[in-house]
């Protein structure tokens, strides 16, 4: 959201062949190997694939929590050396801060980066609106179901003013009904603010669903197959022809890898 | 549920009771129950004390009506005016001051010691085998120390207590400081919450709730200690008097400082438990 940084002719997201190897008893695992993917500003990128195939480490390693082996993760040009608000992470299991409420897991981040006071609150309560928690701001995590819990989890990085919302299958945990309306939500923030998006998951139809470019990738070693881009309408009907045919592709060439792993 | 009176589970009786309206209506009725129950066999115990005790000439122990009797005169006395009528309230004002002091001691050692153990793995490698093999050693066995380092008196005693209440307390911080999930790291750092900083944010907070138990034991086992940490020559105290007592065979002042030194345990654990509640309301285990 800072726009000094907006310099249309770098993509905001760079990774240059980027490889994570870990040795697990004696035996080294390649759980990613030779990535290269370059994601421009308010772009919605879903990385799909079975487990194994390395997505959530590519995601670990663009949020910096894990440093790549070889190759270089690249943001507006500059290496990503370790975790930075600029790059929010919303987790699976939400990661929200159980002895704060709504409100104060929402202020956490601007509190850690000094904002002032009444910044803050205006802030939050700006959010606490946006994700329609108003009756729940002064709750505490327990109290809220799974969906209410990952609303908390995207107010929270984007209340700390991230460019780029990295989100490990963050709706894998919820029911089919909750996951529809809070997909639904995400698009229409994304829509509004210019969030630069990349989502994991290993649904092909939440990443049909709601992707602009698909990255397909595949397990041992984990990489990159194909990037395809999802030319479809949006809001996109998951029951129309068009989209179905996108699916059996994307289906298509998911299965193709299992095949040729198991031979 | 399904006991229940058919009036008390009608829609009308559920409408009009209050959000808290089951709850104290349980209470209410149900609040002779439970100390009826907990003084069950206290009681019993005293019947049976009695018996065997009472009207018995060469009996070494008194029986409870002489330890009432005794303690009556301990606290306001007026009964048997020796050196012990009227003293009790010097005597547990002594205990609370070295039982508080020596826990508030052991708070603010054990606390930090306990967040760098946990958290710092040179801190780990430098304290915790040290503390291991400290651990077992028994207070009693830290009394002749005790006594040539910090001389006779109160400043044996104090310490005697701190260390009595030091390990419970540094033993469940540093569990509670290891047992703090990962993910709460990751997501403190990439909200801005870096380095030292994540000590009072992150690492604090999500201990707490062992903390507070390590609190409790710590503050118990400060009672635990008082008779050993008042046996340094100190002239007041309930441990001191207990001691006193002992060796004069005044046995129903030794039973009225341990029944003393009960309830005054009882009810620090209360007022901790009670601050526990507050500060933890957000944790669906405890609140």
């Amino acid at each position: 959201m800072t726009d000094i940084m907006a310099d249309p002719t770098i993509p905001i997201l760079d990774i240059k062949g980027v490889s994570k190897s870990f040795t697990v008893q004696g035996r080294t695992v390649e759980a990613l190997k030779g990535a290269d993917l370059t994601v421009n500003r308010g772009e919605f990128i879903c990385l799909l694939g079975a487990s194994g195939c390395g997505k959530s480490t590519l995601l670990r390693i663009v949020a910096g929590f894990e440093s790549a082996t070889s190759g270089e993760p690249l943001m507006w040009g500059k290496p990503i050396s370790g975790p930075d608000p600029s790059r929010g992470m919303v987790f699976q299991d939400y990661g929200l801060f159980p002895w704060l409420t709504v409100r104060d897991n929402i202020s956490f981040g601007p509190k850690s980066r000094g904002r002032p006071a009444a910044e803050i609150r205006d802030t939050v309560s700006r959010y606490v609106d946006i994700v329609g928690l108003q009756r729940f701001a002064d709750a505490y995590p327990h109290q809220l179901s799974g969906g209410m819990k990952q609303r908390v989890a995207i107010a929270r990085v984007l209340a700390n003013e991230a460019e780029v919302v990295l989100m490990d299958e963050p709706f894998g945990a919820l029911d089919a009904m909750t996951r529809e309306r809070l997909q639904d939500e995400l698009l229409d923030l994304w829509s509004r603010t210019g969030l630069t998006v990349l989502f994991v998951t290993h649904a092909i139809e939440e990443a049909v669903f709601l992707a602009d470019r698909v990255v397909v990738m595949s397990p041992s070693p984990g990489r990159i197959d194909a990037i395809h881009t999802i030319d479809l309408a949006r809001r996109r009907d998951v029951s129309s022809p068009a989209f179905n045919d996108v699916r059996r592709m994307l289906s298509g060439q998911l299965h193709s890898h299992h095949a040729r792993a198991a031979a | 549920m399904s006991a229940a009176p058919l009036a008390e589970t009608s829609p009308a009786a559920a409408a009009v009771a209050p959000p808290a309206g089951p709850r104290r209506l349980r209470w209410r009725i149900g609040s002779p129950r439970e100390p009826l129950l907990a003084l069950a066999i206290p009681v019993l115990l005293a019947v049976v004390w009695h018996f065997m005790t009472a009207g018995k000439t060469y009996s070494l122990i008194p029986p409870p009506s002489e330890v009432w009797t005794a303690l009556v005169d301990l606290a306001v006395g007026g009964i048997n005016d020796d050196a012990f009528s009227a003293t009790l309230l010097t005597h547990l004002g002594a205990s609370l001051s070295r039982v508080f002091g020596g826990f508030a001691l052991a708070v603010i050692t054990a606390l930090p010691i306990g967040l760098l153990i946990g958290r710092v793995p040179l801190m780990r490698q430098l304290l915790d085998p040290m503390f291991q093999i400290l651990r077992p050693v028994p207070v009693t066995a830290w009394l002749p120390l005790a006594m040539i380092l910090f001389g006779l008196g109160p400043r044996s005693a104090y310490f005697l207590v701190f260390l009595g209440a030091f390990y419970p307390i540094l033993v469940n911080t540093i569990f509670g400081v290891r047992s703090v999930e990962p993910r709460l790291f990751e997501a403190a750092s990439m909200l801005g919450c870096k380095g030292s900083s994540q000590f009072a944010r992150v690492v604090l907070p999500a201990a707490l709730p062992s903390i507070f138990t390590g609190l409790r034991l710590g503050l118990g086992f400060a009672w635990v200690v008082i008779v050993v940490g008042e046996m340094t020559g100190v002239q007041t105290g309930l441990g001191a008097i207990i001691m006193e007592a002992r060796q004069l065979s005044r046995t129903e002042i030794v039973i009225c400082g341990m029944v003393v030194i009960g309830i005054a345990g009882f009810l620090s654990d209360r007022i901790v438990m009670l601050i526990g509640r507050r500060l933890l309301a957000w944790s669906p285990s405890h609140g």
